[in-house]
């Protein structure tokens, strides 16, 4: 290795371990605070406590926009994987002209901004009459949720080997039957990948909700934004560290069933 | 149509989810992309002419341009090492730096906003820390500024530009590089002639991406720079769920759906001319 190498591989080491840092701070900043006993976010703190995460649970309205969020979150899942998974069946194997077109109209919701989308849809179901917030806000998530779907499944049935349904007909096994136990767990990897950055994708959308959600009905994202700019204090901070800790058991969970590596296909 | 589905019944299970969205999502942006060339009814551009005619709007156009552009930077200056670092990393390494990548994305906007309204303030970590290295000599404010702005959404978006490079450049033959060298290229050379066309298309998709998303961002201006600076997406979602000024929304809505539907088609048509398959 000429010396000019040797500094451009340290340079690259340096500025990657810098960027891991940067990456990690912010989350770890958040941990920190959530255990100090100041409300005014000072690092270090002068002493630990637990008293934002008493207060937190004592905390009505962050509890109720969490089940919000989780129900929310669920339900457009689902009905994401459920016609997600159909269209990307469907595309693949109808052979049809203009697949290109449709796999791209599927996936480009993700490509606009969130808040042109949540104005637009606003707007229209404003001008159906469409009143309920709940439908409102299932069927805005499902247009944001469904592109992730889409996306995962689609690719990852481009590699699956149709034939192999073929023969485990061949052997004995209905077609119903053939493709539970063939095909779902050839794609098992796609729909966990996909139905995780589906449901984190929703449990974290703050620009579409906003059109939707009013002082009864708060997704967590808009309740805890309220509370930030209205009476910031490390309770937010408590409720974020309880977040950070769902990622880490979602990241846990999705390297022991797919690895780290698969995941960050995206 | 029915002659299209004979021929291809497997097609027709694509239809529940392409009519969804026709219906959800198609149907609503053309209404809004007609709304805001309608005015009493009859076709008018009044709402873009008037839209572009304030000086006002030019400030929020070129604000909402620059933040985006410093925060592409900074995150390709980031991004770039560190998917190079990621491609030829191995065993802890490589977890950690996925980790770091990967757990973020995972964490909520709104927690990571808040966590940098901390790290940002006058006795932040930053300040802390450039006060300990002896940059700054006292304390500093970052937060509220233009500065913290970029640092925080860069933050927030480094993982998009680290990801396409990475794809790119996992499947680029580590041999390429040897077989260059072998025949006397200068490793500057072989850099700028070899390593660096090789991973373009994943550059510009991740730039792209990066780009739009810095364009289109709410939340994070909102808790980091706050009112007094306004991007075309906090002024879109203020002239809608404050200002009621509904025509003033639907028109900036627009002028940021072109900019982004434009970074989109022209990174696809750029990665394309560049021989990559994304």
């Amino acid at each position: 290795m000429t010396l000019i190498e040797r500094i451009a591989s340290g340079l690259v080491w340096l500025l990657a371990a810098a960027t891991v840092l940067f990456l990690l701070t912010p989350l770890a900043v958040t941990v920190a605070v959530s255990f100090g006993s100041s409300a005014v976010f000072t690092l270090p703190s002068p002493a630990w406590s637990l008293r934002w995460y008493e207060a937190l649970g004592r905390s009505r309205d962050l509890w109720g926009a969490v089940a919000t969020s989780i129900q929310l979150a669920a339900l457009s899942t689902g009905l994401s994987l459920l016609l997600g998974t159909l269209a990307a069946i469907g595309i693949l194997r109808g052979r049809f002209p203009g697949r290109e077109a449709a796999i791209t109209f599927l996936v480009s919701p993700l490509m606009l901004p969130g808040l042109v989308l949540g104005i637009a849809m606003l707007e229209a179901f404003r001008g159906a009459g469409l009143r309920s917030v709940w439908i409102s806000l299932v069927l805005a998530h499902v247009v944001i949720t469904l592109p992730y779907v889409v996306r995962t499944v689609y690719a990852a049935l481009g590699l699956f080997d149709f034939t192999l349904i073929d023969a485990a007909r061949t052997l004995g096994l209905s077609y119903p039957r053939a493709v539970a136990k063939v095909m779902v767990p050839a794609l098992a990897p796609a729909f966990v990948t996909s139905g995780m950055f589906a449901f984190l994708a929703s449990m974290d959308n703050y620009p579409i909700s906003i059109f939707f959600t009013n002082a009864w009905t708060k997704t967590l994202p808009i309740q805890m934004l309220q509370y930030v700019e209205e009476s910031p204090d490390p309770m937010i901070a408590a409720i974020s560290s309880l977040l950070i800790l769902l990622a880490m058991l979602v990241l846990v969970v999705g390297d022991r069933m797919v690895g780290l590596r698969r995941m960050a296909d995206l | 149509m029915t002659r299209l589905l004979r021929s291809y019944p497997v097609a027709l299970l694509a239809l529940p989810a392409i009519l969804y969205l026709a219906l959800i999502y198609g149907v609503p942006l053309a209404g809004l992309l007609a709304r805001s060339v309608m005015v009493g009814g009859t076709f008018s551009l009044a709402g873009f002419t008037a839209f572009f005619s304030d000086t006002f709007s030019w400030t929020v156009i070129g604000n909402t341009l620059r933040t985006a552009a410093g925060v592409t930077l900074l995150c390709l200056l980031l991004g770039y090492p560190t998917a190079l670092a990621l491609a030829r990393a191995t065993g802890a390494a490589q977890a950690l730096i996925l980790v770091a990548i990967i757990l973020p994305l995972s964490v909520g906007v709104v927690v990571k906003a808040f966590a940098w309204q901390i790290v940002l303030r006058r006795d932040g970590v930053i300040s802390q820390a450039l006060i300990f290295l002896g940059i700054w000599d006292g304390p500093q404010r970052l937060l509220f500024t233009e500065t913290g702005l970029i640092v925080g959404a860069a933050n927030v978006f480094v993982p998009f530009m680290i990801l396409p490079i990475y794809s790119v450049l996992k499947l680029v033959d580590p041999r390429l590089g040897e077989a260059a060298a072998t025949l006397g290229a200068s490793p500057l050379y072989r850099f700028f002639r070899v390593a660096l066309p090789l991973s373009l298309p994943g550059i510009v998709t991740g730039i792209a991406f990066v780009f739009s998303m810095a364009t289109s961002m709410y939340v994070i201006p909102s808790l980091l720079i706050g009112d007094r600076f306004q991007t075309l997406a906090t002024l879109t979602g203020r002239s809608f769920l404050f200002m009621r000024n509904e025509q003033l929304g639907s028109t900036t809505a627009v002028v940021l759906l072109v900019i982004s539907v434009g970074v989109v088609v022209a990174s696809a048509a750029l990665s394309r001319r560049f021989g990559g398959a994304s």
